[in-house]
């Protein structure tokens, strides 16, 4: 059953990840965080685009989220388990909020309309001054189930409960897409009007999915913002975070519910050395490899992957 | 079907564990002492900060690895040993900087860093820099809130000039002995950290040193970076105020002189400029003639024009040899931080025996110490001797056409006692209680 | 009060002239061939820096003031249209019937490959071209100075708004180019040259991009990163125009620049939302934007 293939695949992956934890250098193991944060939301835009939905605000829930964990964090909550679920909860709820007003968009409105609300959350961090402005807020590391480690320990266990976090968001997206509700995310793509026919309300089901969608930014917001333990508007809201992701999921593909953290580690590793060996060439090579992605890769990483193996696999 | 999943995972992992592999392999080999220096490189903050910045950087590196800096710098790099300044963006916002820091501890090993422009950085940077346990001096960002309110016991993290609220408190002793019959003041500043901080800071100094000068609460707040200030200039212009305080900086504030000029506006207001020393130069004979200009300290113009030491002059001179255009106030910062790196390196060699020092010897050694940067004497007399405390200088700005070049006068000169918050005093509460414990004379 | 109201609106029509030519080349552009170019950006930056460069040299051999008038359009034309070919002919010929998001990031990698490119040839240092806007002095209005340089933007808006409504009105390739709009594949089979009329566009849309930088040069200190913030500017007014409509835009923006200036001169705080809360009341109650042309449901 091909349903199982991806929850195995995912599985084994995690466990590897898991295993590798303890013997990579830190660097390498920061850059695994990030790429979970980012491959979150990237995670839920690839649900959002199923239905032909592309948000270009999505750091709307990832900002609110990490605010949300910097703001609670400041009120003396320090477990990782209650920061991340509160936060996220909390951009599931805007999201459901504002999902009334979304719903009736499609196509390039869509995504203005998503953007304009995350330029707005921008316009509002970058002037309160108890958000700390633009300087933003800093995060004290957080406390696991009163677990409290220091040094390489904390960041060693951070990593471990990002990709428990992770694994539950790939595995419940992955029901969600295989549920009849998932399914219809195509349909609404290919043929709006026949779905109304069917008797499904097509502006629920996309409700549905941006609150999904919002819930998953705001764990990948949650995360990043541990992960760095600093928020700031710049880097959560501005609209240039928001290409980062429709980035990042352009690049992964939308084959798989593993691809967004694929193309999240892939894009993490491009941005690091670009930037580390050309101060003045960065913005030219994520460029340049966006550019070569949509021209030559237009399914994204996951579809070469997809390719190397079944090469493998055409005799059979 | 299994062992197509299998695969799939597996190719995902190797790709991944491979890149990985292959980057682990470079990283730097410790062998010299490496300076991780960042600075804007691109975006708007480069040309004001960032470039100066980094000249001013390589300038005083290659000099020390070659023993060219003026007595009492003037051996052969930093303890003997040659230094490495890997000058690095500091675009993208505190978190993406906080990465950056990460990288360069971990993967490139470097021992300490000098500089960081933005206040946003350094505030998102200081508890990283603690937890890596890593020697951070901050050379140039502004806010209080470092060692006020983020990192109220450092350990690892200095400044080593005079935080923002020295800038507004010198100032307002300088409006108040210049423009004491002025009947009002009002501000645009940019709509950030920086130019909220720079204003509160002068406001509430302006309410204790010149009471009589009422402040306006219509300034304006325009976008940083917005570039277009019509209807903010329209604004000014109608205001009732004589004085305009603003902290703008770079392309914003060149803009704004530009858009200010065609319309008059110089001639009807008497402007504050805290940060227009990072402009002066290549506005040229544009300056406005009688803004009071500021380098947030002795810096730049009033270092090059007012101060003759040794030290300066072989600044000068080198800079201008070199980079064709005169040092600016990050040149200077910049230097200075490094030149504190290396008194206090060989410090604590000294006190070593002549062996390489400890991160924790260096530290010890540098905390609460005096010494000497390009323009002005550093006093590491604050936080714990983590914060510095330098002078500051304000004056008004013409262009003097047969040097060619912008020049200051009526100048006065301000004791960093006299304009920082007292040992243990938050900035804001120092200025709000009456400034007391200001050493002014 | 007259002063304050006559203040707010010539202030109010100034910056809607300046959103009005700084969007004009996207609401082109997006109104023909429905691609959102990010890359305008690029164009905007590219023309301000071509005619500052120009400007530099020509006032430094002390040439006549007038000159740096002819700059504005001369970079204006050189930019547009080596941009324009190389971009619609080097990168959208390849991407017309993908999904538009795709082509919209695109341009987004576009826009930041150029952001480097920029970076090489002009180098971090900013160009300055403030010759133009000195020369022409200023006027007193009801005691408010204005200068005639920022004057002269409103008279440029109108200027570009005439042109192109009498180019789409009144001429035979406005209307070939209308017929493209409203349906590709019949114009073409029709016999007209879609390609042509593409490419056409594009070339008007990166024309008036690269005008708008180098019209606005002689206002501001030209530097690495002025394109990105024209973009979202750019964005807001092609949205609350109507996707496309040129009089939506241009009312759009007038409407953005009084109501921004009646912030500055009385609510200083709120000036940095007053264009994103248009941009979304205009999105929540007028979602296809104010004066959008009409579009016909395809089953």
């Amino acid at each position: 059953m091909s349903f199982d293939r991806t929850i195995i695949g995912v599985t084994i992956a995690v466990v590897l990840m898991a295993c590798a934890t303890f013997f990579i250098p830190d660097w390498v193991r920061q850059i695994g965080l990030l790429s979970m944060a980012i491959g979150s939301v990237a995670l839920g835009l690839l649900v959002l685009w199923r239905t032909g939905l592309i948000s270009f605000g999505h750091a709307l829930f990832y900002g609110f989220s990490a605010y949300g964990v910097a703001l609670l964090n400041h009120l003396g909550v320090r477990d990782a388990f209650v920061l991340v679920i509160v936060s996220a909860a909390a951009s599931g709820l805007l999201a459901w909020g504002l999902g009334f007003l979304v719903r009736r968009y499609r196509a390039i409105f869509f995504a203005l309309l998503t953007m304009a609300f995350s330029m707005i959350l921008y316009g509002v961090l970058a002037k309160t001054e108890r958000f700390g402005s633009t300087d933003g807020l800093n995060i004290h590391p957080p406390t696991f189930l009163g677990y409290a480690p220091v040094d390489q320990a904390a960041q060693i266990t951070l990593f471990l409960f990002g990709l428990l976090v992770v694994y539950g968001l790939m595995l419940g997206v992955q029901i969600y897409l295989r549920s009849v509700l998932g399914q219809m995310t195509t349909a609404v793509r290919e043929n709006e009007i026949r779905v109304e026919y069917l008797g499904y309300s097509v502006e629920h089901v996309i409700h549905i999915k941006y609150v999904i969608s919002g819930l998953l930014a705001g764990f990948g917001g949650a995360i990043m913002a541990l992960a760095v333990g600093q928020v700031d508007p710049e880097s959560m809201a501005y609209w240039t975070a928001s290409g980062e992701f429709v980035f990042v999921a352009i690049l992964a593909g939308t084959g798989n519910v593993a691809a967004p953290f694929i193309g999240a580690v892939a894009f993490e590793i491009i941005r690091h050395f670009a930037w580390e060996h050309g101060a003045n060439l960065w913005q030219l090579i994520m460029g340049g490899t966006l550019l070569a992605i949509i021209m030559f890769v237009p399914d994204g990483i996951w579809s070469v992957l997809q390719r190397l193996v079944r090469k493998k696999d055409g005799v059979k | 079907m299994k062992h197509r999943a299998l695969r799939l995972a597996a190719v995902g992992v190797a790709a991944v564990l491979t890149t990985f592999g292959v980057a682990v392999g470079n990283a730097v080999a410790k062998d010299k002492m490496v300076i991780a220096v960042p600075t804007f490189l691109t975006g708007g903050g480069a040309p004001a900060f960032g470039i100066p910045a980094r000249n001013g950087t390589e300038l005083i590196i290659q000099a020390i690895n070659k023993g060219q800096v003026p007595a009492p710098y003037n051996t052969k790099g930093i303890a003997g040993a040659q230094v490495e300044a890997i000058i690095y963006d500091e675009s993208g916002g505190g978190a993406k900087q906080v990465t950056e820091y990460r990288n360069k501890v971990q993967k490139l090993g470097v021992d300490m860093f000098a500089g960081f422009v933005s206040s946003g950085t350094c505030a998102a940077v200081t508890a990283v820099a603690e937890e890596l346990k890593t020697l951070t001096l901050y050379s140039t960002c502004g806010t209080p809130r470092v060692f006020e309110e983020l990192d109220k016991n450092p350990k690892y993290v200095f400044r080593t000039m005079s935080h923002a609220t020295a800038d507004g408190v010198s100032l307002a002793h300088y409006v108040a002995s210049k423009y004491g019959s002025a009947n009002g003041y009002t501000g645009i500043n940019q709509n950030y950290a920086w130019g909220q901080d720079s204003w509160r800071d002068f406001d509430l100094a302006m309410k204790v040193l010149a009471p009589k000068i009422k402040g306006s609460t219509k300034g304006q707040w325009p976008k940083i970076f917005a570039g277009r200030y019509g209807a903010e200039i329209s604004a000014l212009l109608k205001s009732p105020e004589d004085l305009v305080h603003t902290s703008f900086w770079g392309g914003d504030l060149e803009a704004f002189i530009f858009q200010g000029l065609a319309r008059g506006l110089f001639k009807k207001k008497q402007f504050l400029m805290s940060v227009a020393g990072t402009a002066a130069y290549r506005l040229g004979k544009k300056l406005p003639t009688g803004i009071v200009l500021g380098s947030r300290g002795p810096y730049g113009i009033y270092a090059n024009q007012l101060i003759d030491t040794p030290m300066v002059k072989w600044f000068n001179n080198a800079y201008v040899n070199r980079y064709g255009t005169q040092p600016t106030q990050p040149s200077y910062q910049y230097a200075q931080a490094i030149l504190g790196a290396k008194f206090a390196y060989e410090k604590a060699a000294a006190a070593n025996g002549g062996k390489w020092p400890s991160t924790d010897q260096v530290i010890a050694a540098l905390e609460g110490a005096t010494f000497q940067g390009v323009a002005t004497e550093v006093r590491m007399a604050r936080s714990n001797g983590h914060q510095g405390v330098t002078d500051h200088a304000w004056g008004v700005a013409s262009f003097d056409k047969e040097l060619g070049l912008p020049v200051v006068s009526d100048v006065m000169h301000f004791k960093g006692d006299c304009i920082m918050p007292p040992d243990g005093m938050d900035s804001v509460t120092w200025l709000k209680g009456g400034m007391k414990g200001a050493k002014c004379d | 009060m007259v002063q304050l109201l006559f203040t707010i609106l010539t202030d109010g029509l100034i910056y809607g002239s300046y959103l009005f030519i700084v969007a004009v080349g996207m609401t082109v552009i997006f109104g023909v061939q429905r691609v959102l170019n990010v890359t305008h950006g690029s164009f905007y930056a590219f023309g301000a820096y071509l005619a500052a460069y120009l400007g530099g040299i020509w006032y430094d051999h002390e040439l006549p003031d007038f000159g740096g008038f002819v700059i504005i359009f001369l970079a204006a034309i050189v930019v547009g249209v080596f941009f324009g070919i190389l971009i619609e002919r080097g990168l959208l010929k390849h991407l017309y019937g993908k999904d538009e998001h795709i082509v919209v990031l695109a341009t987004f990698a576009a826009f930041l490959a150029l952001e480097g490119v920029g970076l090489f040839i002009w180098g971090t240092d900013p160009y300055f071209f403030y010759q133009p806007q000195a020369m022409l002095g200023f006027v007193e209005i009801l005691g408010m100075t204005y200068d005639y340089y920022n004057l002269s933007l409103i008279v440029l808006a109108l200027i570009i708004s005439l042109a192109i409504w009498y180019f789409l009105s009144r001429t035979i390739w406005g209307r070939l180019l209308r017929a493209v709009i409203f349906d590709r594949e019949i114009s073409q089979a029709m016999g007209v040259n879609v390609t042509a009329v593409f490419l056409g566009t594009f070339i008007l849309g990166t024309t008036l991009g690269a005008l708008s930088g180098a019209a606005i040069a002689p206002t501001i200190s030209v530097l690495p990163g002025i394109g990105v913030e024209v973009i979202v500017l750019a964005f807001a007014v092609v949205v609350i125009g109507g996707m496309g409509s040129i009089p939506g835009a241009l009312i759009g923006s007038i409407l953005v620049g009084v109501v921004r200036a009646a912030a500055v001169h009385e609510f200083p705080q709120a000036e940095m939302f007053v264009i994103y809360a248009i941009m979304a009341i205009v999105l929540v109650f007028r979602p296809e934007g104010l004066f959008a042309p009409p579009a016909v449901r395809k089953i």
